[in-house]
């Protein structure tokens, strides 16, 4: 019976033709090659926890009595769209627990994300031949954030609607063609006549999930072209992918990972509230609420807009507002040069002329790492100053002092960082094992009577390290100094390493 | 015909491929290879494959019940609490089933599969590109002016469906970004519809107030306060516009829009909660602290016969935050 089923299918399909190829796919193993794969299957879950919410959700500002059963409410006139996320919250059984999975799971999507470019960006897996994909994993997370942000304005409760108002204002800051971006998003001078939240709803739920779609495709598609980088280690070479094939082993370990994402979101969405929105209230301009902070991943943008100086240019007739610089210079920037990026680093290295398979550990290119984690400092900053009002409070000292601490951060703390980053991957460097797992060790007698200890293969044909060859300009450096003669094992001296 | 127009015979642009003469009968048989498994790389990895068995079926198990938990929580009703407890249970201890038995019950491995480079040759190249550009040449040499039209038609195409596709998704701004609803006389009106009088409003308070022809407009919020029995003059050219100690700045905050509504008597500041920017009413609110960049525009008042609060004339400058067009006025 299967056999038949398989033959039809395959007459017609050609799957044995190229499918055997994919059985075959090697997956390495390193646990950091996971993070991308909980990016995937929190969308997954977006995906799924989104359909559900789309049945019961309205997308409208027609304004509506509510009549639910969270008493607290009764009576309150609210828009459509905050009513039916009440009530489907209260009223709908475990939907409340869908929509704080849906919520988590974004931010999940999002963190991941950015964790998975760290790792490919401190590995270098972004080099020839991958560049592409790396911008695309770029516009990913402009999408993801862009689609989170559209996400919870949805409710039309009083703290996405002040971000609302922010998201116009900022629009309306780019130069020339401000206000008419903001005009022609919103339909008309904000709060627009209604044509908010259904035109965020289409964006949000078909227009960018679909873009997302096709760009995962695509971002999926040429790792399979490309096959995995790999890390450095024995049998791993420039030319082949070591590590476990698609059939069964990942298939089987990946299909478990997609089940714990989904678990850890279902035990947040079970256990942590998010997005309270009978707390908050419906949305009305005039009001505002005291504890204004977006969702996390928006927080280096809240952080830019309040630490920025109030600065605006004046030009005649025209101005280039404050909120351009933190709400549309700033990201504008960031994600050119990140796109940018492997270009800026071939250039200054020259190493285009050659594809990179093999990851680099951080350590290895000090100076890559060391900007890394100075850039990474800065919009570290950004984010702890979306907190300024929280701080000042928690720590009773004035907003100003905050302010200023956040201001003066935001410059000296990458500067303080590049160093540091820096010294620290040297000194990794000239501790050849530092970080690397331990193999165990056998005891063993020999024949006179001593004890000795070799290392346990870790697994059947295993020879233990090898020595990690030396870049040539190294050897050409160590030949010129008279260190190396002639072929053979050598202990290279420390300061040439 | 002649030669000049082909012989009907089509040329094989990709030669290869199984030929359809080879075609099984019926469908091609299902025939099997043993592959050899017996290298130590195809051993589990578990050290203890027994145990993991034992472990991975307790994971199946715990998943079973956490499955069936919440079907019994979704038929009672359950808290939210007890359905997704239940839910992330059974998915997790499904996850690491399925995870352990994927890790530790299949071959240890490592397998290795090799890779080419990328670059493709000089060879390939070549012929890729010979297929492009020689015949892309047959098809555009000397029709250039075809390709002109062509391209002439569709840039027409792009722009006229630029319109509806972009012009209709709303009204373009025009003056709309310079004024809001408060005219000459305009009542100052609460949100309650109530045109404000100077009794209902004690001293140290605020209230946010509408021209009563916009009540809880987004442009034209103002905020009324009232700190001092006394007109107040923020700056010469102002001397009239808050008689008896009323006095009115526009309510939007001319950083990004919030509202600015936090009212601090002490220091006679107002507060916008989003960036924390700070206000100076008796300067003219002017931005004393935070990022934004220009003091709230104020209303003009005068208190008709009746005692009612009222504006002069409207605003004299754009509420809110800055646009491009607004002109560089400070
Ligand atoms: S909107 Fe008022 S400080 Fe930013």
């Amino acid at each position: 019976m299967i056999d038949r089923l398989f033959n039809w299918m395959d007459d017609r399909l050609a799957i044995s033709r190229g499918g055997r190829h994919l059985l075959n796919k090697i997956f390495p193993d390193h646990w950091s090659f996971m993070l991308g794969e909980i990016a995937l299957y929190s969308f997954i879950v977006l995906l799924l926890t989104g359909i559900f919410l789309t049945l019961y959700f309205v997308p409208s500002e027609a304004t509506t009595i509510y009549h639910g059963s969270y008493r607290p409410l009764d009576g309150a006139h609210v828009s459509e769209a905050f009513a039916s996320t009440v009530n489907l919250s209260f009223a709908v059984r475990g939907g409340l627990l869908v929509r704080q999975m849906h919520h988590w799971a974004a931010n999940i999507f999002v963190g991941s994300i950015v964790v998975h470019m760290l790792r490919v960006f401190f590995t270098g897996a972004f080099r020839r031949p991958r560049e592409v994909n790396w911008i695309i994993g770029a516009n990913l997370l402009i999408l993801a954030i862009f689609n989170g942000f559209l996400g919870y304005s949805l409710p039309d409760d009083l703290v996405s609607g002040t971000g609302i108002r922010i998201a116009f204002s900022i629009l309306e800051s780019v130069p020339f063609v401000g206000s008419y971006l903001a005009f022609f998003l919103f339909g008309g001078l904000y709060p627009g006549n209604g044509a908010i939240i259904p035109r965020f709803f289409i964006i949000h739920v078909l227009i960018l999930p679909l873009i997302i779609l096709g760009l995962l495709g695509a971002h999926l598609g040429l790792l399979v072209r490309h096959k995995h980088t790999q890390f450095k280690q024995p049998g791993a070479r420039e030319d082949n992918v070591v590590g476990t094939p698609l059939w069964p082993s990942f298939m089987t370990k990946t299909l478990g990972f997609f089940f714990l994402t989904t678990g850890v979101t279902a035990l947040l969405g079970a256990l942590v509230q998010i997005n309270p929105i009978w707390q908050y209230g419906q949305y009305y301009p005039w009001k505002v609420s005291y504890a204004v902070q977006p969702d996390w991943y928006m927080g280096w943008l809240d952080g830019a807009l309040r630490i920025m100086p109030s600065w605006e240019i004046h030009l005649p007739g025209h101005m280039i507002p404050n909120a351009f610089f933190p709400g549309v210079l700033l990201p504008g920037v960031t994600f050119t040069v990140i796109m940018l990026w492997p270009f800026l680093e071939a250039k200054l290295t020259g190493e285009h002329v050659r594809e990179h398979h093999l990851l680099d550990r951080p350590r290895d290119r000090p100076v890559r790492t060391a900007t890394g984690a100075a850039v990474f400092a800065f919009y570290f900053v950004l984010f702890g100053a979306s907190a300024t009002d929280v701080l000042a409070n928690y720590l009773s000292i004035t907003l100003n002092t905050v302010l200023w601490t956040f201001r003066i951060a935001a410059i000296v703390v990458p500067i303080i960082v590049w160093p540091i980053a820096y010294r620290i991957c040297k000194e990794l460097q000239r501790t050849p094992n530092a970080g690397k797992r331990k193999v165990h060790n056998i005891v063993v007698r020999d024949a006179n009577g001593g004890y000795r200890t070799i290392p346990a293969e870790e697994y059947p044909g295993y020879v233990g390290a090898e020595l990690e060859p030396l870049d040539v300009e190294k050897i050409e450096v160590l030949t010129a100094a008279g260190k190396v003669t002639e072929p053979g094992v050598y202990e290279i001296p420390r300061d040439y390493r | 015909m002649s030669d000049e127009h082909g012989s009907g015979v089509p040329v094989n642009l990709s030669p290869g491929g199984r030929p359809l003469g080879q075609r099984d009968p019926h469908a091609s048989p299902v025939q099997r290879v043993q592959v050899d498994l017996s290298a130590p790389q195809f051993q589990v990895a578990a050290k203890n494959p027994k145990r993991t068995e034992r472990t991975t079926l307790v994971f199946f198990l715990l998943a079973l019940a956490g499955f069936a938990g919440f079907g019994a929580a979704y038929t009672q009703n359950a808290s939210n609490f007890l359905l997704g407890l239940s839910m992330a249970l059974g998915l997790l201890m499904f996850g690491f089933g399925v995870a352990s038995w994927g890790m530790f019950l299949m071959p240890r491995g490592p397998f290795e599969e090799p890779r080419a480079l990328m670059q493709t040759t000089p060879e390939e190249k070549r012929l890729f590109l010979g297929d492009f550009e020689s015949r892309g040449k047959v098809a555009i040499e000397r029709r250039g002016f075809l390709a002109k039209a062509m391209g002439a038609a569709a840039a027409v195409l792009g722009i006229v469906t630029a319109f509806p596709l972009i012009r209709s998704l709303g009204p373009l701004p025009k003056k709309s970004l310079y004024r809001t609803k408060w005219r000459k006389g305009s009542y100052v009106t609460d949100i309650n519809n109530r045109r404000v009088k100077v009794d209902d409003i004690d001293v140290g308070s605020m209230v946010t107030v509408f021209p009563q022809d916009d009540v809880g407009g987004a442009i034209s919020q103002t905020v009324l306060l009232h700190p001092q029995t006394t007109d107040i003059v923020t700056m010469t050219g102002r001397e009239t516009w808050a008689p008896q100690g009323f006095i009115a700045f526009s309510k939007v905050c001319t950083h990004a829009g919030c509202p600015v509504g936090l009212y601090e008597q002490a220091t006679e500041q107002l507060l916008c909660p989003c960036h924390q920017s700070l206000f100076d009413i008796y300067s003219g609110a002017e931005p004393v602290f935070g990022p934004a960049p220009r003091p709230l525009p104020q209303l003009p008042l005068y208190i008709d016969s009746r005692g009612y609060i009222r504006a002069q004339t409207g605003y004299d400058e754009p509420v809110g935050p800055g646009f491009w067009e607004r002109g560089g006025t400070t």
